[in-house]
């Protein structure tokens, strides 16, 4: 994650592809809103991650911008241009489509031809983009084998190859990990990156696996329920988040009562800390965030700016220890304590008193 | 660790005990269907092998006296004034009418019945058992029947006739009764659903997301149909040719009752030999000519499928 490029956010970026006030209402026994009102502009050679959990409207998003539906309202813009009213085969979008949806009757290299025979290309570029598409996803071997006679991995990679081939402007990626084993997804994850940036195309990648938005995305959109609550580079998404939804949906979270007044916010269960303030908050009874890593816990009775606390339950979990609390307010709160070498500090025991230091900063109040 | 190889059981034993059972009981359960296939297909078969090397009755039937004149008949015949031989052109030409007719049925077919199964297996789920059932609709009566009433539809004061009369586009009724049109029209529409039901179920199979993919990458619908939806679909429309032109080529009831008596075609020169003609051996070997001809066609025929099919276009 570049953490420079991705707190930027210069407004001079060329857009590559505009959303305007876009909705898809789909019309059956019951009338479905699987887009409401989505609002969004995507950068030229940005990697744009859609998050949020099934059903809350993301394919639907791909699917309106490759032209497969129109939206029941709104406009979608490529380069400038409006592009509502172009059929599929004439937007230079090309999709990796959830399933991959290769062609059953053809070798692994005809796949990848086909979008270049369609553009017309001549016989011996075709033949060129073909084997360098091969190679870039590291398939020469396989170039003459059936879609149906390679492994899921190996068909995911025909895929993205013979979406990359056309070249298109924007690629848009639909979940194109989900159906991979957890090793192969990260190598996976890895090429794609690499793929993104060697090729310069715009990615629109679909997911709802937080933790692969967090490490590839430019800039990351949360959605729930067909709108889109919060845009930004991941670290303002997880250090950040203006809403319950995002801050739930992405990481462990800890939401505390607060009162907000003049940019400090003061915890119920104590302490007051300088804080952000998102827009449309205003001074009274807030909900804050403290992501649990940003707490620390000890033994004993709360010092100053400590927070008192009684341990419920100590879990481990290799790499860190997750320390379950109750507040003196009745509030529940967890700390993950990242684990020392053998022999280091100890957790807390179970039933024990204990103390609870938040770091600063690592309050966050949320807009609900 | 125990040894390897330290197995009650030599290697390979158990998996071939399991084949051997599996075996038996596909035999036994195929049973049923070698017991009909023998007694149904084969043994008539063989009858008429055995009949068409024999000699005409004088009232029908055969004498049991060897001959090639059964199938010397099917070329060449004997002049019932001079005893020169002269070649058999009726036949000939009846072949040739057969094969053309069905090739032209089954063409038609094809054009009418692919787009009905598209219609069909693109309406909603509950819709398509409506209109399956409306094309199997002329399966529920009798051949013959249905075949009659397509008679009334073209014959010179039929349905069809009255109407372009009143509607003044024809000042005298169209001659299309006892005519190849007639025949044509009759079969296409006898075997049309046998041609939209193998159809329909392919496309009911077609994975429509490939068919997305591909106007994704810049395929016009056209090409989409002629590069994706039509290889797909193509054991469908294999399945239905087959299904249609094989009793196109046989066909009896329909070219009898339409054609006429002059418009013959192959499965009524049979039928004439059994009958009227009284010459058994002849139709026997006429018969088996047609079975061969059938069979040549539908390997040469499966064999470029299925070599197009490996060439994956
Ligand atoms: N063709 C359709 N007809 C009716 N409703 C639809 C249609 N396509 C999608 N929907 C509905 O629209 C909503 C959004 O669907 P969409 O496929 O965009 O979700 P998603 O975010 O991609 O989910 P997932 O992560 O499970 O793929 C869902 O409630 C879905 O049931
Ligand atoms: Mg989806």
């Amino acid at each position: 994650m570049d953490a420079t490029t991705n707190t930027q956010d210069s407004t001079t970026d060329a857009i590559a592809v505009e959303v305007d006030h876009v909705s898809k209402i789909f019309r059956g026994e019951q009338e479905v809103r699987a887009l409401d009102d989505v609002s969004v502009g995507i950068r030229k050679n940005e990697f744009f991650t859609l998050l949020g959990p099934s059903g809350c409207g993301k394919t639907t998003l791909l699917r309106l911008i490759a032209g497969f539906e129109p939206p029941t309202m709104g406009a979608i813009r490529l380069g400038g241009r409006d592009i509502s009213r172009l059929p599929p085969n004439q937007r230079p979008v090309n999709t990796v489509f959830q399933n991959y949806a290769l062609f059953p009757h053809m070798s692994v290299a005809q796949n990848i031809a086909f979008g270049l025979e369609m553009l017309g290309k001549p016989k011996a570029e075709v033949q060129k983009t073909v084997d360098e598409m091969l190679r870039l996803v590291r398939m020469e071997e396989l170039k003459n084998r059936r879609t149906g006679e390679i492994s899921g991995g190996q068909q995911q990679r025909v895929a993205l190859a013979r979406a990359l081939a056309p070249h298109p402007e924007v690629l848009l990626l639909d979940e194109p990990l989900s159906a991979l084993d957890l090793k192969l997804r990260k190598d996976m994850q890895i090429e794609l990156k690499r793929l993104q940036s060697e090729t310069g195309i715009t990615f629109i990648f679909v997911t709802h696996d937080q933790e692969e938005a967090l490490t590839m995305s430019d800039r990351i959109a949360v959605m729930s329920a067909g709108k889109i609550l919060q845009v930004g580079p991941p670290r303002d998404i997880y250090e950040r988040p203006a809403e319950r939804f995002v801050a739930n949906f992405i990481g462990e979270s800890n939401f505390l009562d607060a009162t907000l007044a003049g940019g400090k916010a003061t915890l119920a269960a104590g302490g007051t800390f300088d804080v952000h303030v998102p827009e449309g908050v205003r001074d009274g009874k807030v909900s804050v965030l403290v992501r649990p890593e940003h707490a620390t816990v000890h033994a004993g009775e709360a010092g100053e700016r400590e927070i008192a606390g009684t341990v419920e339950n100590v879990v481990y979990s290799g790499e860190a220890t997750v320390v379950h609390l109750r507040l003196a307010t009745g509030e529940a709160m967890k700390a993950r304590l990242s684990n020392a070498p053998q022999g280091g500090e100890a957790a807390p025991e179970t039933g024990s008193a204990a103390a609870v230091t938040i770091a600063p900063g690592a309050v966050t109040v949320l807009r609900d | 660790m125990s040894e390897m190889g330290a197995t009650p059981y030599p290697p390979g034993e158990l998996e071939r005990e399991a084949r051997a059972a599996d075996t038996r009981r596909r035999w036994l359960l195929s049973l049923p269907a070698l017991v009909i296939i023998i007694f149904a297909a084969a043994g008539p078969l063989l009858v008429m092998v055995v009949y068409s090397f024999l000699t005409p009755g004088d009232y029908g039937n055969v004498k049991w006296q060897f001959s090639l004149e059964g199938w010397t008949n099917t070329i060449v015949q004997r002049d019932i004034f001079d005893d020169t031989l002269i070649w058999a052109d009726a036949h000939l030409s009846i072949f040739w009418r057969s094969l053309s007719l069905s090739l032209i049925t089954t063409l038609l077919t094809l054009i009418f019945g692919v787009p009905t199964a598209w219609f069909i297996a693109t309406q909603p789920p509950g819709k398509r058992e409506f209109w399956l059932f409306l094309v199997t609709v002329p399966f529920w009566t009798n051949l013959l029947v249905r075949t009659i009433a397509i008679q009334e539809l073209i014959r010179s004061e039929g349905v069809i006739n009255l109407v372009l009369l009143k509607l003044g586009i024809i000042d005298a009724p169209l001659q299309m009764m006892f005519t190849d049109f007639a025949i044509g029209f009759g079969m296409t529409y006898v075997y049309l659903p046998l041609m939209v039901l193998p159809v329909y179920a392919a496309v009911d199979k077609l994975d429509f997301r490939l068919v997305e993919a591909a106007h994704d990458l810049y395929a016009s619908r056209w090409t989409a149909f002629r590069r994706v939806i039509l290889p797909l679909i193509k054991p469908g429309i294999i399945a239905g040719s087959i299904l249609v032109f094989i009793p196109c080529l046989g066909a009896y009831v329909t070219p009898r009752v339409l054609g006429g008596g002059k418009n013959l075609m192959f499965g009524n020169l049979i039928e004439l030999q059994f009958g009227q003609g009284r010459n058994w051996p002849l139709g026997a070997a006429l018969s088996l000519m047609l079975m061969v001809a059938v069979m040549v066609a539908l390997i040469w025929y499966v064999r470029v499928t299925s070599r197009e099919q490996a060439d994956g276009r």
